[in-house]
């Protein structure tokens, strides 16, 4: 049975969160189909990076370690994934929608004649019978994504041509440890041999690249403010209640748009996917471009004035009214309980 | 130094208006049941093209895109906006296709048009939201790509300096002519119609839409080549019709779902203090917060 393959991406010298999500996801997919979980790793001094991978659940580690793989460039990755995807014939390839995994996947799909769904939310295995071919295919690639502006969402499948491939973005899945002993093989790709020099003709001049500062996907608490919030200076109050209850603040993308709050602290379909233990929306409408990323959340509590907004109908908890009057009522009631 | 330029632009369907009929039975879009605009993106991409010309004399751009009858409003809008011609592949074997065959099908137009430097398209078109196009393109031409661009900075000597904008930072690269670059919504917007290339343009036509007029139209075209919008179909460009539309697009739509909230039972609570410091403290006792 032909393999998953996971193309890892290296931040800062170690494995992308993206990619350590995808490998999970990979696992379970590898254990559906009863194959094994490979992983790609391409860049420059990469020693004992197989021990990040490991872990997650990976069979095999191919590792091309080379000069000329850093930074990242198209053609160099490009020839080396296809050389790699022509020998090994994977049935499922997995990048991260990143800007490298939405550069070099379209490559790589185009070199291979595979097709590829971007930004799935969901990917699951499952059957296809053809009715007009009259042919059934077993165990495909169900790649679940939102289309049209997240109106609908729509399974995509390729039942004819492999890899199945499909990228996912940052926080999309989840990342789980599979087995902190677990061990696989590692395999070193010969890069030399697959590089030719057109293949180095696009130059990096410079490069600037920032931390990301806020880290609103690990938090178990997200405290979000949407357009209601009336002004960066308000979004304050949400700061405050983050800092008692320990918690990261969100932004929906019409906040982020009027410069309330900051793009990485965007929650939904062209932010983050959060799935927190508590999402606080504070004058947030609820539409399903915000919904789609922290639909997830274990418990909602909406603060909306208009009790008829479409965040309620996915609250646990809903208070209608202004977020200014509530919000430091909160944060009054629980520094005064939990002394 | 003229710099020859193909922008590659999109009509889509204005996603941020979708009614109940925007999908067919076979899980295609009903375009004809949602408002076409340009693709945003592409625009960008077309103001990048156009400050090329700008900056380096003799320049050309030439809009190419694929679509139905009506997507010559694509090139009839960039015409007006300063683009020199265009293109429209249209024929009913292109229907159908997922990235894969849009990109094949685009390129084997583009190999037509032979004589260019640089192809300029936008990141991603908000229909399918894929940015798979443009480095499909780029692969099917054996050309480089430069993905997120967010301005091109300069041409000298056959290569192209581009400042790209990634999740995390800003890179700046360079890469030979002929080469694909996709470019960002962060870039510059593109500049509006020239009330002067609107009158001059305005009667520009695709030889179908021409057909279609009344018998009374005026047709000018004759004396005013540049009122021609030329339009190719399969059979204008060489192409193998295993790669084509439906048949040349290994991705298929197996089922398509409306998106419909499930209202959960929630606690209705006001803003007195009663009810909120209720709801803290109840947080508080089953340790959600604490
Ligand atoms: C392709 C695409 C992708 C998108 N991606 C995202 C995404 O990733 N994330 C995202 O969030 N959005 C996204 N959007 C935008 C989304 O459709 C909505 O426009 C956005 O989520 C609305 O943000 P909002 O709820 O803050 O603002 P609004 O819809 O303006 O809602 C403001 C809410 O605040 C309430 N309010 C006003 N004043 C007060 C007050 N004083 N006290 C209490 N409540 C008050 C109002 O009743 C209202 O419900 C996307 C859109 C498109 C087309
Ligand atoms: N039918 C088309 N005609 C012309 N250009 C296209 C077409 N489809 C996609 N493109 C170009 O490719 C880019 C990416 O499209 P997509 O991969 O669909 O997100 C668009 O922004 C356009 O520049």
């Amino acid at each position: 049975m032909n393999s998953v393959f996971v193309i890892c991406e290296i931040e800062e010298g170690k494995v992308a969160d993206v990619s350590l999500e995808l490998l999970t996801k990979g696992r379970s997919l590898a254990s559906t189909l009863q194959c094994k979980l490979e992983a790609l790793v391409l860049g420059h001094q990469l020693n004992g990076i197989e021990k990040e991978i490991f872990p997650y659940g990976a069979d095999v580690v191919h590792i091309g370690d080379d000069a000329r793989l850093a930074p990242y460039t198209t053609l160099p990755h490009a020839a080396v994934v296809n050389a790699l995807f022509r020998e090994e014939k994977p049935q499922i390839g997995l990048l991260g929608a990143t800007t490298m995994g939405r550069d070099l996947g379209p490559r790589v799909s185009s070199a291979l004649v595979s097709g590829l769904t971007a930004d799935c939310t969901a990917l699951e295995i499952g059957d296809h019978e053809d009715k007009k071919a009259g042919k059934t295919y077993k165990n495909l690639l169900y790649q679940i994504r939102p289309a049209f502006g997240g109106n609908i969402v729509a399974t995509i499948i390729n039942p004819d041509c492999r890899p199945q491939m499909a990228t996912v973005r940052e926080g999309v899945m989840k990342k789980e440890i599979f087995s902190a002993t677990h061990k696989g093989t590692v395999k070193k790709i010969d890069v030399d041999k697959l590089l030719k020099p057109e293949d180095l003709v696009v130059k990096v001049l410079e490069r600037h690249m920032e931390k990301s500062r806020v880290n609103i996907k690990n938090s178990s608490i997200i405290v979000a403010g949407g357009y209601g919030m009336g002004s960066k200076e308000n979004f304050q109050v949400l700061y405050d209640l983050a800092e008692v209850l320990g918690a990261e603040v969100g932004a929906s993308r019409a906040a982020v748009d009027a410069g309330y709050a900051d793009h990485d602290r965007q929650v939904g379909q062209t932010g983050v996917t959060v799935r927190p233990k508590l999402y606080i929306a504070c004058g947030i409408s609820g539409q399903i471009q915000h919904t789609a990323g922290m639909e997830e959340s274990a418990m909602v509590i909406a603060i909306n004035n208009d009790p008829m907004a479409p965040i309620n109908r996915m609250a646990d908890y809903v208070i209608t009214g202004d977020v200014m009057e509530v919000v430091p009522k909160m944060i009054k009631y629980y520094k005064k309980n939990s002394k | 130094m003229g710099l020859k330029i193909i922008v590659l632009a999109k009509q889509v369907p204005d996603t941020r208006n979708v009614g109940k009929d925007a999908m067919k039975a076979d899980g295609t879009v009903n375009r004809a049941a949602l408002a076409a605009i340009f693709n945003p993106e592409d625009l960008n991409a077309l103001e990048q093209a156009l400050r090329l010309k700008d900056k380096y004399k003799d320049s050309t751009v030439t809009l190419l895109t694929m679509g139905p009858g009506r997507a010559a409003d694509i090139i009839r809008e960039g015409l007006f906006r300063g683009a020199d011609n265009g293109f429209l592949l249209t024929d009913r074997a292109f229907a159908g296709s997922d990235t894969l065959a849009t990109s094949y099908a685009l390129a084997c137009a583009i190999r037509k048009i032979a004589d260019y430097d640089l192809i300029i398209a936008g990141r991603q078109a908000i229909d399918g939201d894929t940015a798979q196009v443009g480095p499909q393109v780029a692969e099917k031409l054996h050309l480089p790509q430069v993905t997120y661009a967010e301005e091109v900075l300069k041409v000298e000597k056959g290569k192209i300096t581009i400042k790209r904008r990634l999740e995390r930072g800003v890179e700046t690269v360079e890469t030979p002519l002929p080469s694909v670059i996709t470019v960002n919504s962060s870039a510059p917007p593109c500049r509006p119609r020239a009330a002067k290339l609107l009158m001059k343009y305005k009667h520009a036509l695709t030889i179908s839409e021409r057909h279609a007029k009344a018998e009374d139209y005026i047709d000018l075209s004759a004396d005013r080549p540049y009122l021609n919008i030329q339009e190719w179909s399969v059979n204008d460009v060489e192409t193998d019709a295993k790669w084509l539309g439906l048949s040349g697009s290994p991705t298929k739509v197996k089922s398509i779902e409306n998106v419909v909230f499930q209202a959960k039972e929630a606690k209705v609570l006001t803003t007195s203090d009663a009810d909120v410091e209720g709801l803290v403290k109840e947080l508080m006792a089953n340790h959600t917060i604490g």
